[in-house]
């Protein structure tokens, strides 16, 4: 019951209702805009933005959880390595140099490698909830049928389906075989030093790559039973039309893009907002 | 067998077939007709080529699976040679033994329109053919549920209709009974013989639970060994002919009994099917029999080596899980826990072995709480055996697979080789010791983990799932045998199984989980009478019992056990 992560569980509000292709392009179009733009403020704009699609998803914070605190994790990881390896990137970029203390003669906290790595650290912090948002609230065989509008041949669009689809079914069996193998001595627990640990977490992993090429046997040859593969061409059941509210939302999506591109090229004249000079 | 009017839409002609991988062809020389609109049971013991036969006829063969073709296979008249498997699949609808697996979509509907979605098939169309054929199957309120929300009965559905989507001529089920519990297997055979004879198809079906295929009609039984066909009769002619268990294959309880009582069975006692069966023919001699005087076997009193009281266990607070779950198992019992899919008795599995925690209740080991005991030292008495050997193997070579355990838990290496040695030579895998995993054949990588748990010296050993799955009456009997013996030395079993045969032959004591609560606990011989209790827990009541009703013998519930004694003490010695 744990496998909570990349679970879809249906839903019925606007965010669920938008067809897959349009959370697709919105999705393409507001990573896009936040990767674009080196400007925190824009960036705030999108995270906030993120934050209330994703209250109005209707999702919990306890579906993505797991994830999340990977994410702090790396960011964390991000920003301390970023400033051992480039302490003085932000003063190379913004070109001036308001130091707040020293270190070393190396290490110089500027107000400028602050401003860098915290709008970069932002900048990941507001695509994962993006992210996660189009991962949970699309149905993966719509994901499918969206890929493949976008012109994604429907073999590959299905391949990755069915992966995020047996996701969930791959981490139960991990579980299970977790379990099983503690029980015969196995220990994953802090308890055991890293490098045991890794190697008997290797102990699981042989049992659960061939129970999952069982798997993978049995549906590819009932897929192939089904007549997959037999056209070029393949159609839907779960497509469905664009509406209204997806016009909208993809229009939405654009504007966000717009928005990043223009204030980049008018406003800033760079991809970084310099409140330095 | 030749029947006029109709055609036939399977013909094998002198059939030959070897998978390059094998050195000995699969199928020899195979010659057999199934006519339009026939229902067909093939048998066999595992590795006898039945399933290769299902592979030829739905294109598997030469498809996915390669290999040297010989002799001519015509489906509807024409050469499979020169057909693709798409072209099959639109005459062959073939339903898999695994109903989970093989369901590709994400909801019902969108699964049997799976096949429609490949064709190419306009979504206004594809949605009303898809609701059609999902009413065929009764299906058609369910269409938005997910494969999570289906019980293992209706995903089988859910791939039948997939097939029958394409309307195919011929229907090939293959092992459909293998992951039902007894009830849902007798819906699955209804449904079977509904669509069979409401929609005139060519019906074939692989499988060796023979009795529970018989519950309907079937026209022909074709038996299976070493790739030939060695027999291909009515079902009454089978039954009379006393071939089924030279070849490994159960015959029906009831026919059994039937011999034990002193029966010549002819054909013209149409034993084929119990509800056929000439009971004035065979009274006398079921009568006689059943009041023959039979010594009793005493069971005598043993402490009690684990037990639970008032056990609870929920996921989350709607879903309680175990409901006040109590019972009490004695040292070197073997006991069952039966019941429907999802009612809690692998959730019960694993608080025992301390993979979950219980809510509430307390878990007695040896009259000890085992309350606040790790995983690694509830291991030290209990071991679990998962269903799929698969999902436990991870060492190359039989010696460290079988040794894992020891090593982890730091025993010397002497040892170490002296335990490994004494539970591969108690599991029969003394001579391969040194024998790569990958040679072995699933019954031996079922005895393998087996081994690997028996190094460690449980008191208890837990076999998730049905221990002989898949199995063949063979096989079956060869593992059943192994964990008898196992018992015998001291080890007491728990086994977690769906299959009746099992539970009444071998296991003393049955416990019966519906719905997270206990309803049942009590002999195998008593569950398997119990019409209530069956019914609440999808269970079916044994055919012996069914037949010691029609022979007019009042005590149904003695003559079971004089069954089952008299099979102890006669067939087993």
């Amino acid at each position: 019951m744990k496998a909570k992560l990349f679970d879809y569980i249906d839903r019925d509000n606007f965010i669920f209702n938008l067809s897959g292709l349009t959370k697709l392009l919105c999705f393409i179009f507001m990573t896009f805009a936040v990767m674009f733009s080196y400007d925190i403020r824009y960036i705030l704009f999108v995270m906030v933005l993120s934050a209330v699609i994703f209250k109005a998803s209707g999702l919990e914070f306890k579906q993505i959880k797991i994830m999340a605190v990977y994410v702090v994790i790396f960011l964390l990881l991000n920003f301390i390595l970023t400033f051992i390896f480039a302490p003085t990137y932000g003063t190379e970029i913004y070109g001036t140099r308001h130091e707040i203390f020293r270190i070393t003669d190396f290490y110089v906290v500027t107000q400028e490698q602050l401003l860098y790595q915290i709008t970069k650290s932002i900048k990941y912090a507001s695509v994962v909830p993006l992210g996660m948002i189009f991962l949970l609230t699309t149905n993966p065989s719509e994901f499918a049928a969206s890929l493949n509008r976008v012109g994604i041949s429907y073999k590959a669009a299905y391949a990755l389906s069915l992966t995020l689809r047996y996701f969930p079914d791959m981490i139960r069996n991990y579980q299970d075989i977790a379990v099983a193998q503690q029980s015969r001595g196995l220990d994953l627990s802090r308890k055991e030093k890293m490098g045991v640990r890794v190697k008997n977490t290797m102990n699981i992993c042989i049992p659960l790559i061939f129970s999952t090429l069982d798997r993978i046997e049995l549906i590819s040859n009932a897929m192939d039973l089904r007549g997959f593969g037999k056209h070029k061409k393949r159609t839907w059941y779960v497509a469905r039309p664009l509406k209204k509210g997806d016009w909208g939302a993809i229009v939405f999506g654009a504007v966000i893009l717009a928005g990043s591109l223009c204030l980049s090229v008018f406003v800033n004249g760079s991809r970084f907002w310099n409140p330095f000079v | 067998m030749e029947e006029a009017g109709r055609g036939a839409v399977v013909e094998f002609e002198n059939f030959s077939f070897q998978y390059f991988s094998q050195a000995e062809p699969t199928l020899h020389d195979i010659n057999l007709k199934i006519y339009e609109g026939e229902k067909v049971l093939v048998v066999g013991p595992s590795g006898s080529g039945k399933s290769t036969i299902g592979h030829c006829l739905n294109g598997l063969i030469p498809f996915s699976y390669h290999g040297k073709v010989e002799g001519s296979l015509k489906i509807c008249g024409k050469e499979t040679q020169e057909m693709n498997i798409f072209e099959l699949s639109k005459r062959v609808g073939t339903v898999l033994q695994d109903a989970d697996g093989q369901f590709i979509g994400l909801t019902v509907g969108e699964d049997i329109a799976f096949a429609l979605e490949n064709d190419r098939t306009e979504q206004g169309e594809m949605k009303e053919t898809v609701q059609r054929v999902a009413d065929m199957v009764d299906m058609g309120k369910l269409l938005k549920s997910s494969p999570f929300e289906l019980s293992g009965g209706q995903k089988q559905r859910v791939a039948f209709a997939g097939v029958l989507v394409d309307d195919v001529d011929i229907l090939l089920f293959d092992e459909p009974l293998a992951n039902l519990d007894p009830a849902t297997g007798k819906t699955a055979i209804d449904l079977i013989d509904k669509v069979w004879r409401e929609y005139h198809k060519t019906v074939v079906i692989i499988e060796h639970r023979l009795e529970d295929v018989l519950y309907r009609d079937v026209d022909r039984i074709v038996l299976v060994n070493d790739g030939q066909i060695v027999a291909d009769m009515t079902p009454d002619e089978m039954m009379a002919a006393d071939i089924l268990g030279k070849y490994g294959i159960r015959e029906p309880l009831y026919v059994t009994a039937l011999k034990y009582a002193g029966v010549k069975v002819e054909a013209a006692h149409h034993a084929g099917r119990l509800v056929t069966l000439d009971i004035p023919a065979v009274q006398d001699a079921v009568l006689k029999w059943h009041n023959e005087p039979e010594e009793k076997v005493q069971q005598e009193e043993r402490p009690v080596i684990l037990a639970a009281e008032h056990l609870n266990f929920q996921y989350t607070k709607k879903r309680k899980i175990l409901q006040d779950v109590s019972f009490a198992i004695q040292e070197g019992e073997m006991v069952s826990i039966v019941g429907t899919n999802g009612a809690g008795k692998s959730t019960l599995a694993k608080v025992i072995c301390g993979f979950v925690n219980e809510d509430g209740g307390r878990l007695l080991y040896a009259g000890e709480d085992m309350k606040g005991q790790t995983i690694k030292e509830r291991s030290q008495n209990i071991s679990y055996v998962m269903q799929n050997p698969n999902q436990m193997i991870c060492k190359p070579m039989i010696f460290d697979e079988a040794a894992l355990g020891l090593r982890l838990n730091g025993v010397p290496e002497e040892e170490i080789a002296e335990r490994v040695e004494h539970a591969l030579k108690i599991c029969g895998l003394a001579p391969f010791k040194k024998w790569p995993i990958s040679a072995l054949s699933y019954g031996q990588k079922k005895r393998v983990t087996i081994a690997s748990m028996l190094v460690m010296n449980p008191k208890i050993l837990i076999l998730d799932e049905q221990p002989t799955a898949g199995q063949d009456y063979h096989h079956y009997t060869e593992i059943m045998e192994f964990l008898k013996s196992l018992n015998e030395s001291g080890v007491t079993i728990l086994m977690i199984t769906h299959d009746m045969h099992l539970m009444l032959e071998y296991t003393s004591h049955a416990i019966v989980i519906s719905d997270g609560k206990k309803i049942g606990d009590a002999s195998a011989v008593e569950i398997l009478t119990n019409e209530k209790i069956a019914e609440q827990a999808n269970l079916k009541v044994t055919s012996l019992y069914e037949l010691a009703k029609l022979t007019g013998i009042e005590d149904a519930q003695g003559f079971v056990q004089k069954f089952i004694d008299y099979e102890r003490r006669n067939m087993r010695a």
